[in-house]
């Protein structure tokens, strides 16, 4: 390598630590993603359905 | 997908339930507390339940149920102006088992480094970095230019590196021991 400046292992360095970041950024989402969603939300959801459907509309 | 059409047309309050893993992801990401995130999306649910109209069908669900929980999380919190602490762990505690050498960054060592960024780098980078969002439909959820959430993602970025001392070859380890008690003295100092 004729480079003396190092910028372009620099730049490769910068994109690689850049995956790495977004790896373990998709990696604590994804793991948020995998849990059961609580009963709450769908109770909640039910309920919100039913209190339309006693208004008579939606 | 196509067969899912007709009723979506008819009532898209139906496909809110499709998109509460992703909310309480999101919701984490920006309360870093458990409990906390989902009482923030009980009440985004609810809001978007009763605003419906305002959702066009056929647009992009989740960056409008998005923003409808990102405007509550940043209401309560002008409102309540109080600051948000990482109380039961969340993020940063469900993995805090020491950090790994097998040259990886250990998920707890990242998840402490993530929660110490503003709420702008953590939302830019969880929209854009993890859950798929282009750089146009963050920008949009986040009712900021689309140059303000690369801004944001590339400094929440290097901060995250900055915080995790990462070394220049792109192996993601903490190096010693000095960096270690950095870190650590980062989370139990930091106050949000």
């Amino acid at each position: 390598m004729e480079i003396v400046d190092g910028s372009m292992a620099h730049e490769n360095n910068k994109s690689r630590l850049e995956e790495q970041i977004d790896e373990n950024l998709r990696r604590v989402y994804q793991q948020k993603l995998e849990e059961d969603v609580p009963d709450r939300f769908k109770e909640l959801l039910e309920q919100l359905k039913e209190q339309d459907s006693h208004h008579g509309k939606s | 997908m196509e067969k899912a059409e007709p009723q979506r047309d008819a009532n898209p309050r139906e496909e809110i339930v499709e998109h509460l893993p992703a909310l309480r992801a999101f919701a984490l990401s920006l309360t870093r507390n458990g409990s906390a995130a989902d009482d923030l999306v009980q009440d985004a649910i609810v809001k978007a339940w009763r605003n419906i109209d305002s959702y066009q069908v056929g647009t992009n669900m989740r960056a409008w149920l998005f923003t409808i929980l990102r405007n509550t999380f940043y209401s309560d919190r002008r409102k309540a102006k109080r600051e948000v602490q990482d109380s039961d762990g969340a993020f940063a505690a469900t993995l805090s088992e020491k950090p790994s050498h097998d040259g990886r960054l250990a998920m707890a060592d990242f998840e402490r480094a993530f929660v110490q960024l503003n709420d702008e780098q953590r939302e830019a980078l969880i929209l854009v970095g993890a859950s798929g969002f282009s750089y146009e439909e963050a920008a949009e959820t986040c009712g900021v230019a689309v140059g303000t959430i690369k801004s944001r993602v590339n400094r929440g970025r290097q901060r995250l590196s900055e915080i995790l001392e990462l070394d220049g070859d792109g192996t993601m380890e903490l190096t010693d021991q000095e960096t270690l008690a950095v870190v650590n003295a980062g989370m139990t100092v930091q106050r949000f």
